[in-house]
């Protein structure tokens, strides 16, 4: 299947406090992302990396450029507002699942309920959402909490339910906004694991943001890094070590490997750069 | 509670360490025992506090305790007052004569009504009206916050007339709608209308916009994210709304019922003090403060089975 969701040449441009002011939250950015690939954005903050996230959503429209998800290989017009492309992005939509910084579910639901919600939207019999609920509550490893509620659990447990909610929806892609950001240094790292497991199982496509370096180097297959004012895309390096872990190497043993030491050091200089440049 | 306070142990156990004084400060001679802090380093500090208290937190500790104490005071200085004289009957009748009027106005009534009747009518008056208000403002308040035409129409509405006493509009509701049941239903409809859809508006504007954002990237249609994410997520909101709600229309209730009624509570409180039954107007009063307690207890509860999650 050669679905992919491709972003071409894309700007987001909105009015800033004071009168004919203008802000560029993202400028000119170009990613396609394939079948298979989970890509992480890591930027200081004001990079756009939520902003890109939120056009990958529907949430917002780009001012110009535009964001196909599908199939359509064909040249892009510049113009698409009148007649949008077959595959264009749109709008929010049960293909890309969301998962936020802070978790989003629904207190009012139990944990299983939170699970099966999209299901229940889309009008599937309660038996056969429930039992698909279950799957993904157990692939998440909170099998035995499906009556819970939600607040009375913990914000790793909290993600991990929002993981799972995405995930039963089927969606051809995960965008993750900072997931695992609240958490604390362990459960990260169990989350971590978690997530690239979970990615090798289901093969979706992943948009990962973060702002922590080492976690943006373990995770993904490619690492974009993403520079503020105006934000665009400045870097993009490929990346193994998630797949090593997955191999079967130890995740403390690839993260202090020397490749994994050397290429964070190189990103850390990039950001560090970036940060010079921002406070001069 | 001062847990500083051991006079059972500090007599016998050897004297604690004396806490090191900040350099250059002149030690403080003949205010404290060389044991305990001196009384006002106690003070200056909050109250230790016990397992499960946060140090320092404003108001730690129940306070039941010193509420039934507080009322069981201001029931034996009225006995009080009343025993010894004080006070004419005129003004002040025993705690005795108004639970005697208590008897008898439940078994024989008063006006022409027993107490059960009259807490009945003003029953079905306020709980009418709530009916009514909630069926209508809490959907108005919903409208309110989801869009923008509704709440540019109803806001000036509500925010003009939320202010004015009932009493004010009670006279132009008269006039409308004579004195018969109506216009009293009306009034206090009008009390609770307000805060029902002001709650309900918030309740609306409360709701994350991650929830919803998480709704649509799960398929839901408009329809769908407002009865399934908005209306679940503004209903802590909305019930703290009918709380408030119900306690401005029992607070109306007297005023709806001056308007020429023959039975309620309010009515019964305004007749007897006619006939300077003061008596059975303290009666009236306390049975209305007690209606009102439990209803507010009920709506607590009615809060907590339905909103669990509120405020975590």
């Amino acid at each position: 299947m050669s679905l992919s969701l491709r972003i071409h040449d894309v700007s987001v441009i909105y009015p800033g406090r004071e009168p004919g002011q203008q802000v560029t939250a993202l400028s000119g950015v170009n990613l396609d992302i394939a079948a298979g690939d989970f890509v992480v954005a890591l930027g200081a903050s004001g990079c756009g990396k939520t902003t890109l996230l939120n056009l990958m959503a529907g949430f917002i429209q780009p001012s110009h450029g535009i964001i196909t998800l599908g199939n359509y290989q064909g040249e892009v017009p510049s113009d698409t507002r009148q007649a949008p492309l077959r595959d264009q992005v749109t709008g929010p939509g049960a293909d890309r699942g969301v998962v936020f910084q802070k978790h989003a579910l629904f207190p009012w639901l139990n944990v299983l309920d939170n699970v099966a919600f999209g299901l229940k939207l889309r009008g599937v019999p309660r038996k056969q959402r429930e039992e698909q609920a279950m799957h993904f509550l157990a692939l998440t490893g909170l099998a035995d909490f499906g009556k819970h509620a939600v607040y009375q659990l913990s914000g790793g447990m909290q993600q991990r339910v929002g993981m799972a909610r995405a995930l039963t929806n089927d969606p051809h892609m995960l965008l993750l906004d900072e997931p695992l950001g609240a958490l604390d240094a362990l459960t990260r790292e169990k989350l971590q694991e978690l997530l690239l497991n979970i990615w090798q199982r289901t093969g979706k496509m992943m948009f990962f943001i973060t702002h922590d370096v080492e976690e943006a180097l373990f995770m993904g297959t490619r690492l974009v890094i993403m520079s503020p004012r105006p934000g665009r895309i400045t870097h993009e390096f490929p990346l193994d070590f998630g797949r090593r872990f997955l191999a079967g190497e130890a995740a403390r043993a690839v993260k202090s490997s020397p490749d994994f030491i050397a290429l964070r050091e190189t990103v850390l200089a990039i950001i560090h750069g970036d940060h010079l440049e921002a406070a001069a | 509670m001062m847990s500083l306070d051991h006079p059972d142990t500090t007599a016998a156990a050897p004297a604690p360490v004396k806490p090191a004084r900040a350099m250059g400060s002149p030690p403080l001679a003949n205010v404290s025992s060389p044991t305990a802090p001196s009384r006002f380093a106690r003070w200056r500090r909050a109250a230790s506090v016990k397992p499960g208290e946060q140090y320092g937190a404003p108001g730690n500790g129940r306070s039941s305790l010193l509420s039934l104490l507080t009322i069981a005071v201001l029931f034996g200085l009225w006995y009080l007052a009343t025993r010894m004289a004080w006070v004419k009957p005129l003004f002040l009748p025993s705690p005795a004569a108004v639970w005697q009027q208590f008897i008898d106005v439940s078994r024989e009534g008063f006006s022409d009504a027993t107490l059960l009747s009259h807490i009945g009518w003003s029953s079905l008056r306020v709980f009418g009206a709530f009916v009514l208000a909630v069926l209508t403002a809490v959907p108005v308040g919903i409208l309110m916050g989801v869009n923008r035409i509704a709440r540019g129409i109803f806001d000036p509405m509500v925010e003009f007339y939320r202010p004015l006493p009932p009493l004010a509009y009670l006279p132009l509701v008269v006039i409308w709608m004579g004195i018969g049941e109506s216009s009293k239903i009306l009034l206090i409809y009008l009390a609770m209308f307000a805060p029902l859809a002001l709650s309900a508006r918030a309740g609306v504007r409360s709701v994350a916009i991650e929830q919803i954002h998480a709704a649509y990237s799960m398929g839901g249609s408009r329809g769908q994210i407002l009865l399934r994410v908005i209306l679940p997520a503004a209903m802590p909101e909305i019930l703290t709304g009918m709380r408030i709600a119900l306690g401005f229309g029992w607070t109306t209730l007297v005023a709806a019922e001056m308007v020429a009624a023959t039975a309620g509570l309010g009515f019964m409180v305004l007749s007897a003090s006619k006939f300077l039954a003061t008596d059975v107007v303290i009666m009236g009063i306390l049975v209305i403060g007690v209606l009102a307690y439990v209803l507010d207890a009920g709506m607590r509860y009615l809060e907590r089975r339905l909103v669990p999650w509120k405020g975590k």
